[in-house]
């Protein structure tokens, strides 16, 4: 029989959970609930007069045309950034389990780009390939001949932020798949390996299954991550061009609320912005954690 | 020993007077953008105000940049601690205006008791900070406009005359010129641009006295329309698309950082920008010579308009006591003097805002021995604004901007063809503006 702890008084349990609940109810409740009765408002930022409008917000939202295409921005733009950025954590992560030598300093020097803030990734990459003065983008021109100009064309402003942004997060990556490696049991391995599995095989039959929970939770983290933390790469990189071809939803939320005082749509935006990541969210624990297996 | 003496009489003093005059000065709140460089002149410039006299003590502080001056400004107001001298930046003209939260400060100095002769202000300056009537909403302090760059060092190998600094080239002129750099290798590139839609729509359109929106751009009525989709506009993005094509122009990013750096790096020999640039170009050029001449005009138009601002003015803020009112009155009135406005040119290159202080410079030499910073001024000078070239006042323009923007760069990129470019950016500019208009009906 399991043990159960019970407590005595019928208080007590509330009054424990009471903190938790008040720092959520301040910090993501009330300010959750003021966006969602803004966005039916048109209002003066200084709020002297304020016009209640129903879904006036709403539906200036998705009668433009730019709006929509800044959610397929916003998805082809996550789904690129969490690919890269989870295929290359696993693959290094796998090199770096393997490594003989060093193997603590080679571990630490692919974490710091982590450390790096995302507008600071942005700028590093911004001097590698901008058209007049990037290393690697005068490289590209010269030999290869191609027109690369990420300041005019928008699939290469779009290669730019995504590199941009995958480089930082490879290293969150290689973290928690390093770690996933690290407690599949070696004995497993080896006994595929008597029995005559190649390496390749090893890994797709036993590593990899092994570390679907390791996906899982990456591939949640890494959607929420470019939908909402690649804003500075955005706005040290890009500003959204050229041509809108980068402006992502959460950007455009700051443009038109923090920059352009446009209180009601901005505010429109961040609750079709929440609805977007509930959805995908809840997408993926319906589907995807089903087939993740937790133990082995 | 003495100064117990002083202190002694100090007080029997101030027992013997009226509480006015020895209590606590008035504190005068101004929140302000200007960092660094132009950070330290505002503090000077305050400095000698709160030490000329000893009723009022103006307190500045930096909120940031603009965005964040003014997200700063509406947070106090709704929480009811603003401060009582807000710097917004030009496109939040029209939304301070409507906002019911200021104080208009041709009222303010009236009520203050000064009779400010407004006609001796530079009035391509002031008429951008005008009601319809022609009232002045709010204080101009950092005013720019923009003008033309050139390296003189191609010019001369390219055997091109030096421009004039008063007499403005046309754009055909420009177009054979920067033909003649490309042609002979001398320029990668002919001309690049900073801010594109301030720079080639907004004073394109007020040089040429073409409205860029309805309602004589926008000061008439809130039910403005954007204009600028109009055969002059697109004849002149079409003439820069094609430019784009032999490398006459070419796009170097929205903002100034990068057309600037391809001045600088000597892969364009043209450069429109802020008379602001002169400063940076002057910290930055080693290797060439350049100077300054106006924006290019078309050949038929044979008297240009001025040239219209940029930058920011202050706003005064409700909710204040008469008394503070006072104080920011003088100190306005203050900032204006001749004394302060020089300072502030010379330390920082934004115009002087009174012809008191243009004439007292002009005197003393100073554009004679600075004529790079006469450009500018001379630009805005050379005619009476008209109603179209005063200035833009349109809601959501930080947007409308935006949206040019956008527009413009599909045009370089070839996605689309000015005149669709156009068209939509009035269409879309339209839709922001009806919001606009919606919340303040």
């Amino acid at each position: 029989m399991i043990k159960r702890s019970t407590f005595k008084s019928g208080y007590l349990p509330y009054l424990l959970i009471l903190p938790q609940i008040l720092v959520t109810l301040t910090f993501f409740y009330w300010p959750a609930l003021q966006g969602l009765s803004q966005s039916f408002f048109l209002s003066d930022p200084f709020g002297r007069s304020s016009k209640f409008v129903w879904f006036y917000n709403y539906i200036e939202l998705f009668t433009d045309p730019l709006y929509l295409k800044s959610i397929v921005t916003t998805i082809t733009f996550s789904i690129a950034v969490a690919t890269v950025s989870i295929t290359l954590g696993l693959f290094i992560a796998t090199m770096a389990n393997r490594a003989l030598r060093a193997t603590a300093l080679v571990r630490t020097l692919l974490i710091w780009p982590y450390a790096v803030a995302p507008a600071i990734s942005g700028i590093l990459w911004l001097f590698l390939l901008h058209p007049s003065y990037g290393i690697v983008a005068l490289t590209i021109n010269n030999w290869f001949g191609t027109e690369w100009n990420p300041v005019l064309y928008g699939k290469d402003a779009m290669i730019m932020i995504t590199m941009a942004s995958s480089w930082k997060q490879i290293s969150y990556n290689f973290v928690f798949f390093m770690a996933g490696l690290q407690a599949i049991p070696r004995s497993l391995i080896e006994a595929a390996a008597i029995d005559g599995a190649s390496p390749f095989k090893r890994f797709w039959a036993i590593t990899f299954p092994l570390l679907t929970p390791t996906f899982f939770f990456l591939s949640v983290m890494n959607i929420i991550y470019s939908f909402f933390e690649t804003f500075g790469v955005i706005h040290t990189v890009t500003q959204g061009g050229p041509g809108g071809s980068t402006n992502i939803l959460v950007y455009k939320v700051y443009q038109d609320g923090f920059v352009g005082l446009n209180l009601g749509s901005s505010a429109a935006q961040s609750v079709v912005l929440m609805s977007l990541i509930i959805l995908i969210t809840f997408l993926q624990f319906r589907y995807v954690e089903k087939k993740v297996q937790y133990t082995g | 020993m003495k100064l117990k003496h002083l202190v002694v009489i100090a007080v029997g003093i101030c027992l013997a007077l009226p509480a006015a005059v020895c209590a606590e000065p008035v504190t005068i709140n101004w929140w302000h953008a200007m960092r660094s460089a132009r950070g330290k002149v505002v503090d000077t410039m305050i400095k000698s105000f709160n030490d000329s006299q000893s009723e009022y003590v103006v307190v500045g502080t930096n909120k940031g940049n603009y965005d964040e001056v003014m997200n700063a400004g509406v947070a106090a107001f709704r929480a009811k601690k603003q401060p009582h001298i807000l710097q917004v930046f030009e496109v939040g003209t029209q939304t301070m205006m409507q906002s019911g939260a200021i104080y208009p400060v041709h009222e303010l100095m009236l009520k203050a008791g000064y009779d400010i002769d407004w006609s001796n202000y530079l009035q391509a300056v002031l008429s951008y900070y005008m009601d319809a009537d022609g009232n002045l909403m709010s204080m101009p302090f950092n005013s720019s406009t923009p003008i033309m760059y050139y390296n003189v060092s191609m010019f001369e190998k390219a055997g091109i005359e030096p421009l004039s600094k008063t007499e403005a080239i046309t754009w055909d002129k420009l177009g054979e010129i920067t033909k003649k750099l490309v042609d002979a290798g001398i320029a990668p590139a002919g001309m690049v641009t900073a801010w594109q839609s301030w720079t080639q729509i907004e004073n394109y359109s007020a040089i040429h006295n073409t409205p860029f929106a309805s309602k004589a751009n926008g000061y008439e009525g809130l039910d403005t329309e954007l204009m600028i989709n109009n055969p002059l506009v697109i004849s002149h993005i079409e003439r820069l698309k094609t430019w784009t094509e032999d490398k006459r122009f070419m796009y170097g990013g929205q903002k100034y950082q990068g057309p600037k750096a391809e001045f600088i790096a000597q892969n364009a020999a043209v450069y429109i920008d802020s008379v602001s640039g002169i400063a940076k170009l002057k910290k930055a050029v080693k290797d060439f010579k350049w100077d300054a001449a106006p924006l290019p005009v078309e050949a038929s138009m044979k008297k240009p308009q001025n040239s219209i601002i940029g930058g920011a003015s202050l706003w005064i803020l409700n909710g204040h006591s008469e008394k503070e009112y006072k104080g920011v009155a003088a100190f306005l009135k203050f900032l204006s003097s001749n004394e302060m406005q020089s300072y502030w040119h010379k330390e920082t290159g934004y115009f002087p805002i009174t012809m008191n202080a243009y004439n007292d410079l002009k005197a003393k030499g100073y554009f004679k021995e600075n004529p790079l910073q006469a450009v500018g001024i001379d630009q805005l000078n050379r005619a009476v604004p008209t109603k179209i070239s005063r200035g833009l006042r349109l809601g959501y323009f930080v947007q409308i901007r935006n949206i040019i923007n956008e527009e413009l760069e599909l045009v370089w990129n070839g996605k689309k063809t000015p005149k669709e470019a156009l068209d939509n950016a009035v269409k879309r500019s339209n839709v922001q503006l009806r919001t606009f208009e919606k919340t303040y009906k």
